[in-house]
C-alpha cells in the first residue's frame, strides 16, 4: 500500500470497466506494478463474457490489500475479518443459492489465518468461486513472511533467508476435493480470463491462484526491485501444462512456474444440492410415516 | 459466527450455540456484527472458564465477556433465561431485539438450562410477536446502507436485491466506504453505541418481586433468580423485608432500575456464579446509597437457596 495518491488525482479516463466499478471510489490503494486490479479486471471481463447479471454477483473479501477489493467494485460487496471471507461467503450462499458468489483475497488471507476455512469449504464442496491472489507475501503490513514465501525468500521476518515450505496451493485445493483447480499470474490476463469464464460456468467448490505481483513487498527485498521485474520473471519462467498434476507444480525460485487448467471433476453435487437432497430425503420419510 | 452473519446478510434470520471456549472464538465475528450491523443472535450455554475448564458443569463466568468481549467500545444486549420455557421466550425475544436494533444479540444461559428438562409451552405461531428488519425504502441508487433513520438504525438492505451492498469491518461513512479517519470514527461508533443506550427502557426487561416495601433486594439473573426468588420467600415467611429483581437483560445493564431502589432498600444481595461480575454494576449503580453484597461461587453446582437466605438473615441482623 503506497499511500501516497491523493483521492482525485488519479487518471480521468473513462476505464473499459466503468460499468463494475465505483468510479467515485478511484484512485485505489494498490502500488504500481499490483497484480490485483489486473485480476479484477479479468474477473469482471470473465462476468460479462458468461453473461452474469451484476445483481446476482457478490464479492466476499478478507483483510489485506485484496481485502479492499470488494469496496471498488459495483456489487454486494462485504469485507469482512481476516481469513474469514469463505465461512461468510458459504452463509450467504445457503440462504441465496441463486447468487453467484465469489471470494477473493490474498495467500495470507485464505491460506494461514484462513486456511481450515479453504480446506474444508473445499471437500464439503461448497459452491463458491475462489480466487487467491498469490503475491508470496504479506504486503499490506510491510512484507512478513507468508505460507506461500518460496523456500530460501527474504521477507521482513526472515531477513537471511526463509527457511519453510511453503503451500502448494493447488495440491491443498485439489486433494481436498475442489472441482475445479487452476493457476494463472496476473500478467496472463486473457488465459486468466478464459479460466474465470470457465470456473463460473460451473458449480461446486472452484480455485484459481493467481500469482500476482508486489514489487513493493516482495519484490524489493528479493532482487525484483523494478516494478516490472516480477511480471518479467512470470512471463521469462512460466510454462502452461494444462491438467498437470498439482503434487508437481510446488513453486521454487530459479525453477519453471507451470501455470494452466489443472483439475476439473464435474458431477458432484454441491454442498447446497446435499442438503436439499437430505432434506426431501427426511420429509419424503416423514411423510410416508404419516 | 462468519457464516451466520452472511446468511444474515442474504436475508435470513441466523443463529449460532456454543458455550465459553467457543465464545472467545466467535467474539471476533462478533465484533465485526457490531460494525456491520448485523441482527444475529449468539446462544452461550455458560460452563466454568477459564479455558476448557469446567465442560459440562455450570457457572456464569462469561457475563463480562458477554459485555465487552471484541474489542472496541460497544454496546451489547444479553438476556438470561432461567428455565427451558424462558429458553425458548428469550430467544424469540433476542431474534426481535437483534431484528430492530441491528446488533448480535447474545442468550447468556448456562449448563443449568442448557441440561434442564422442564415443560414448555408453544404458543400458535399467529400469537408469537415477530419483528423483521427495516428494509430500505428508496430506491438502490438513492441507498446507503448506513444512514440512519431517527432512531439512530439504518433501514438493512439484503444481497442480490439490487442494492449493491458496501460494508466492512473498517471504520466507514454512511455509504459503507472505509474512512479511516477520527471524524468518521467519533461519528459511527457514538451511533453504535448511542443506538443501543437512547433505548434503553425499550430493551431493559426486569422482573421484581416483593419489592413494594423491600429493604433488601437479592440482584440476580439466569438460573440463581429461582433459588434467589425461594430464599426471598423462606424471610419473607419469617417477617423480614425482602424483594427480588430479576435481571431478564443482563445487557444493558437496568441502571435505572438498581438506581430507583437504591432509594429505598438499604442492601442489596447479588448471588452469581462467578467472583463478582454484575456485583460491580450493582455497587456502581447504588451509588454509595445502599450496602452490595456479593455472593460469588466459582461455578460448578448452583448456589441453594439456603446459602442466599443465610446472606440475607446475616445482613438483616445489623
Amino acid at each position: 500500500m503506497s499511500g501516497k495518491m491523493i483521492r482525485g488525482e488519479g487518471p480521468q479516463e473513462p476505464h473499459p470497466m466503468d460499468r463494475w466499478l465505483r468510479s467515485e471510489r478511484m484512485p485505489h490503494i494498490w502500488c504500481a506494478g499490483c497484480g490485483i486490479g489486473p485480476t479484477l479486471y479479468a474477473w469482471t471481463r470473465a462476468l460479462d463474457r458468461v453473461g452474469i447479471d451484476k445483481e446476482r454477483v457478490v464479492y466476499v473479501s478478507g483483510i489485506g490489500c485484496c481485502g479492499r477489493g470488494s469496496g471498488y467494485l459495483d456489487v454486494d460487496g462485504f469485507h469482512t475479518t481476516h481469513g474469514r471471507a469463505i465461512p461468510f461467503a458459504i452463509g450467504i450462499k445457503l440462504v441465496k443459492p441463486e447468487l453467484c458468489v465469489s471470494v477473493i483475497s490474498g495467500d495470507g488471507d485464505l491460506f494461514s489465518i484462513g486456511g481450515n476455512h479453504f480446506i474444508h469449504a473445499a471437500r464439503r464442496n461448497v459452491d463458491l468461486l475462489v480466487i487467491c491472489t498469490n503475491n508470496f507475501i504479506y504486503g499490506m503490513t510491510g512484507g512478513q513472511l507468508a505460507a506461500t514465501t518460496p523456500q530460501g525468500d527474504y521477507s521482513t521476518t526472515t531477513p537471511y533467508g526463509n527457511v519453510e515450505h511453503p503451500f502448494n496451493t493447488p495440491h491443498l485445493a485439489d486433494a481436498s476435493g475442489a472441482v475445479y483447480v487452476a493457476r494463472w499470474t496476473s500478467i496472463h490476463v486473457r488465459l486468466l480470463e478464459n479460466s474465470i469464464a470457465e470456473a463460473l460456468r460451473m458449480k461446486g467448490f472452484r480455485y484459481i491462484e493467481v500469482l500476482s505481483p508486489c514489487p513493493v513487498n516482495y519484490g524489493r527485498r528479493n532482487r525484483l526491485r523494478e516494478v516490472d521485474d516480477i511480471a518479467k520473471w512470470f512471463l521469462k519462467s512460466s510454462i502452461v501444462r494444462n491438467g498437470a498434476d498439482t503434487s508437481e507444480v510446488q513453486i521454487e525460485r530459479g525453477k519453471p512456474l507451470i501455470l494452466g487448467n489443472f483439475v476439473k471433476r464435474e458431477k458432484k453435487l454441491s454442498y447446497y444440492e446435499e442438503l436439499k437432497q437430505l432434506e426431501e430425503r427426511v420429509r419424503d420419510t416423514a411423510e410416508a410415516r404419516k | 459466527m462468519a457464516a451466520i452473519l452472511g446468511a444474515s446478510w442474504a436475508g435470513a434470520k441466523s443463529m449460532t450455540a456454543t458455550s465459553g471456549p467457543g465464545l472467545s472464538l466467535m467474539m471476533e465475528n462478533f465484533g465485526l456484527g457490531v460494525m456491520m450491523e448485523v441482527p444475529t443472535v449468539v446462544v452461550d450455554i455458560q460452563r466454568g472458564g477459564p479455558s476448557t475448564g469446567l465442560p459440562t458443569l455450570t457457572a456464569q463466568g462469561d457475563i463480562m465477556q458477554a459485555r465487552w468481549g471484541s474489542h472496541g467500545h460497544y454496546e451489547t444486549i444479553a438476556l438470561a433465561p432461567d428455565s427451558p420455557q424462558e429458553a425458548f421466550d428469550l430467544t424469540i425475544r433476542c431474534f426481535n431485539l437483534a431484528e430492530k436494533y441491528r446488533v448480535p444479540v447474545i442468550l447468556l444461559a448456562s449448563e443449568t438450562v442448557g441440561h434442564s428438562a422442564g415443560k414448555v409451552v408453544v404458543p400458535p405461531v399467529d400469537e408469537i410477536e415477530l419483528i423483521d428488519r427495516k428494509k430500505p425504502t428508496v430506491p438502490p441508487r438513492e441507498y446507503l446502507p448506513y444512514r440512519p433513520d431517527e432512531d439512530l438504525i439504518p433501514p438493512m438492505a439484503s444481497a442480490g436485491e439490487g442494492y449493491a451492498i458496501c460494508t466492512t469491518g473498517l471504520t466507514h461513512d454512511e455509504k459503507g466506504y472505509p474512512e479511516t479517519n477520527a471524524e468518521t470514527q467519533e461519528k459511527l461508533v457514538r451511533r453504535l453505541n448511542d443506538k443501543i443506550r437512547t433505548h434503553l427502557e425499550e430493551i431493559v426487561d426486569v422482573e421484581e418481586e416483593h419489592m413494594e416495601d423491600a429493604e433488601i433486594a437479592v440482584v440476580s439473573y439466569g438460573q440463581v433468580s429461582r433459588p434467589a426468588k425461594r430464599a426471598v420467600k423462606m424471610v419473607r415467611d419469617e417477617g423480614i423485608k425482602a424483594g427480588s429483581i430479576k435481571l431478564i437483560t443482563v445487557w444493558p445493564f437496568a441502571e435505572h432500575v438498581i438506581r430507583k431502589w437504591a432509594e429505598q432498600a438499604e442492601c442489596f444481595i447479588v448471588p452469581e456464579l462467578n467472583y463478582g461480575q454484575i456485583y460491580l454494576e450493582v455497587r456502581r449503580e447504588a451509588c454509595g446509597d445502599s450496602k452490595v453484597v456479593s455472593i460469588p461461587r466459582m461455578g460448578g453446582r448452583l448456589v441453594t437457596p439456603q446459602e442466599i437466605y443465610q446472606e440475607i438473615k446475616k445482613v438483616s441482623k445489623k
